[in-house]
């Protein structure tokens, strides 16, 4: 419903807060399916940061939409033969939590008998993510990094022109405020336990950075970016985000060049158990830093861009 | 493990960590040095791994050392590390034609995250065709995407951020098509090794699930291969990219999508499942023939030069799409060949139509007029380019299309061989245009005094220039390579 209501609209701003909703709506439906880390990005991500970002792009961009001069017919034609397929497909697919289904067959028993004795991690997600799968989440980490790199490229960030502290945007607002005085450093606090207790709960480095850079932009919003910028420099940000998947990347040369293969955790301690733990503490750190800064960086490029015409 | 493993693994990492290391340093010297050792290294690996694998057979690396299909597999047969050298060495070749002309077109602020931004499109490439996980493709085609959406929308022109906008739209249609395939195969089979998956998916064969994910495989990747009709992104995103973007896109990108198409058909689904089973042979055929003959008349009708060869690509892209419907050895051989051949032929059309903006600006046909004596080199190279396009004896273009004639007369499709025939009369139609303007029109009035290109430039486009030549006169590497990776695709072979 959330979604339609979307398309239906024209005002813009209307929209971004429906996507904010459909958005946690999403979350909730993964934690009743009991993916629990999915439904924690989902929440970060969509119904947090997005939100901000799609607002500061309605800075630039103004509020209303134009009307469209292309007919819907085509694009119409296309969503309803993908949907057919998609339900077409499902058609003969195993039952939602069916134990016998050939995903919960084949490779997964190992995960679950295996995770904790090969690995060492009692979250299995992060077991799989960070280790089984871990090429995967490098690649991940990239995709991130290229999403930086692509923004830098297209908006490119300019640095505040005074770099002492702006005139606050919101002077009348105290009780917001305060509000987001208290608030920062919860959350900050609760990007760090994330970051580090993805071990253990559900979490891990993604949305720990997420989240840590979600405290920073709140007081961006609320107290503007020439401060924010002052101690997160954007040329500062960006090695930050390359020393991030260094990091990880590094990791993986570190065990190939011990003789192990790329990524074998194994080879970083005598016991394996113990370089797994090490790993994989220092990949997510990576991961962390790395969504960190370019979330930083992309909330920047736009709002850097707002006095502009 | 075997020794040579780690290079696999090396040829996708070095770019990869390349990448950021550039932004780190920040210096454009050390990026543009950087690029160009890694573009180098990385095709001097696949050398290696070509080698290799010709002497020992497939070669597999379990990364993380977690054994398949529960960790990642990188795996390279004959089809992968003839694909992985085509791409690593234009890559290289477009890495040294860089520098001067980055310096032309991209502000100095923005080369280091262009240089960047290079260096994973390249590496998102690489990955794509070493590996042998569906998801991890997956991963590796939305790293390669995303920096060649944001390369394309570097040009000069305004046009490009539109062109990029829509590329990045239909890429990102097709990536989702693709993700949503690949998780119906894993809801089905339990698993993302593509090898385990060809073992796996005959008992399901008959399952709606299953025949889904095919199409939205096909489709996604489709899209990403340019196929008609969904080859709309395709002819401004490469005129209005910077020069060095269009050629590595045009002679690589579209390649490894073939890649991906020729490895999910014939070796994960099988061919018996997608030519027997489901109509994707006559498919291609229909769509190929179709683009062929439409995208070579837009093509002819083309003012910009960069967008005629783009057009150009298409009809291209056709031929391959109609030689892989064929579904026979001589067909798939076809295929093979016109993606080497393809990717040196539009490299170095690419690469000139470079280093003649270079001195130009904005290609025009009109533009050319004169250039023929003023900058004889590039334009030569262009000319040879563009007949090994059309596929004149001397030059590599006639072996693919001869392979592709022969595979047709095999199956009993005789009309097809016309159509080549036709295609390849009208692509002489638009590169004589080309020519024309180049060599017979009369100069533009006015101060117009333009000098050859820099050796810089013009080194990497002879060089691809003289493998057009060679390769179209000594045929048995291109040829014996494809022939048995067709062999080993199409199952007849070891």
């Amino acid at each position: 419903m959330t979604a339609i209501a979307a398309i239906r609209q024209r005002d813009l701003f209307a929209v971004v807060m429906l996507f904010g909703i459909y958005s946690l709506l999403t979350a909730g439906l993964f934690m009743n399916l009991d993916a629990v880390d999915v439904a924690f990005t989902e929440a970060a991500v969509g119904a947090g940061t997005t939100t901000v970002l799609m607002l500061s792009t309605l800075r630039l961009t103004g509020r209303y939409q134009r009307r469209s001069s292309h007919s819907p017919l085509l694009p119409l034609l296309v969503v309803t033969v993908t949907g057919a397929a998609l339900v077409y497909g499902t058609l003969d697919a195993p039952l939602l939590g069916d134990p016998g289904a050939p995903a919960h067959q084949h490779v997964a028993p190992r995960y679950i008998e295996s995770g904790l004795k090969e690995v060492g991690t009692p979250n299995l997600v992060t077991a799989v993510l960070a280790s089984y799968r871990g090429y995967d989440t490098l690649g991940e980490t990239l995709v991130i990094f290229t999403a930086g790199l692509a923004v830098l490229l297209l908006l490119g960030v300019t640095p505040c022109v005074s770099q002492r502290p702006q005139a606050e945007p919101l002077d009348d607002q105290a009780v917001l405020k305060l509000v987001v005085k208290v608030l920062i450093p919860l959350v900050l606090l609760y990007g760090l336990y994330v970051q580090f207790h993805g071990d253990y709960g559900a979490g891990g480095g993604f949305q720990a950075g997420v989240i840590f850079a979600t405290g920073f932009v709140l007081y961006g919003l609320v107290f503007g970016d020439g401060n924010v910028q002052r101690v997160l420099p954007p040329h500062g940000l960006r090695r930050l985000a390359a020393c991030g998947v260094l990091l990880y990347g590094g990791v993986g040369l570190v065990s190939l060049f011990r003789g192990g293969a790329f990524l074998d955790y194994d080879q970083l301690a005598t016991d394996p158990i113990a370089g797994q733990h090490l790993g994989i503490f220092l990949v997510e750190l990576g991961v962390g830093l790395n969504v960190f800064a370019v979330v930083m960086l992309i909330f920047f490029a736009f709002s850097s861009r707002r006095g502009e015409p | 493990m075997n020794a040579p493993g780690p290079l696999a693994v090396l040829v996708v990492i070095m770019p990869l960590l390349a990448a950021p290391l550039c932004v780190l340093i920040g210096r454009i010297a050390v990026a543009r040095w950087l690029a160009l050792l890694v573009g180098w290294a990385s095709a001097a690996m696949a050398l290696t791994l070509l080698a290799v694998v010709e002497a020992n057979g497939p070669l597999s690396y379990a990364l993380g050392d977690w054994a398949p299909p529960w960790g990642i597999e990188y795996r390279l047969d004959r089809l992968g590390s003839y694909v992985l050298l085509i791409v690593t060495l234009i890559t290289a070749l477009v890495f040294s034609f860089a520098p001067r002309s980055v310096d032309r077109e991209i502000p100095e602020g923005r080369q280091i995250p262009f240089y960047s931004a290079l260096l994973l499109a390249a590496a998102g490439l690489n990955g794509i065709v070493v590996t042998g996980d569906a998801f991890n493709l997956f991963v590796f085609l939305e790293i390669s995407s995303l920096a060649s959406y944001a390369l394309i929308s570097q040009g000069y022109d305004r046009r490009a951020l539109y062109a990029s906008f829509r590329y990045l739209m239909m890429g990102t249609i097709g990536a989702t098509f693709i993700l949503i395939g690949i998780g119906f195969l894993y809801m089905m089979t339990g698993t993302l090794n593509m090898q385990d998956l060809a073992q796996r998916l005959p008992a399901v064969f008959d399952t709606r699930t299953v025949r889904a994910g095919f199409a939205f495989l096909t489709v996604g990747i489709g899209l990403k291969l340019a196929i008609f009709p969904l080859h709309l992104w395709l002819p401004n995103a490469y005129a209005f990219a910077p020069a060095v973007v269009s050629a590595l896109l045009a002679a690589t990108s579209t390649k490894v999508a073939v890649y991906v198409m020729l490895r999910f058909t014939y070796d994960v689904f099988g061919q018996e499942f997608a030519f027997v089973r489901m109509p994707l042979g006559s498919i291609l055929m229909l769509l190929g023939a179709v683009g062929i003959v439409s995208a070579s008349l837009v093509a002819v009708f083309q003012d910009n030069v960069k967008r005629m060869l783009a057009y150009s690509s298409v009809a291209q892209l056709g031929y391959m799409a109609l030689a892989m419907g064929l579904a026979n050895r001589t067909g798939v051989t076809a295929a093979l060949l016109h993606l080497f051949n393809h990717a040196l032929m539009k490299g170095a059309l690419f690469l000139a139509l470079g280093a003649l903006s270079y001195r130009v600006g904005t290609l025009r046909i009109g533009s050319l007029a004169g250039l023929g004596r003023r900058m004889p080199w590039s334009s030569a190279a262009l000319v040879i380019g563009g007949l090994s396009l059309v596929g004149v004896p001397p030059t590599a273009g006639f072996i693919s299309k001869w392979y592709l004639i022969l595979g047709a007369l095999e199956s009993g499709w005789w009309p097809l061989a016309l159509l080549i025939l036709a295609g390849s009369l009208l692509a002489l139609v638009y590169v004589w245009r080309l020519v024309e303007a180049a060599y017979f029109a009369r100069p533009l009035p006015g101060p117009t005094e333009v000098s050859e290109a820099p050796l810089t430039l013009l080194l990497p486009v002879w060089a691809l220039v003289l493998a057009n030549l060679y390769f179209g006169l000594n045929t048995s590497l291109t040829v014996g390579i494809a022939q048995r990776a067709a062999a080993q695709l199409t199952g007849a072979g070891p």
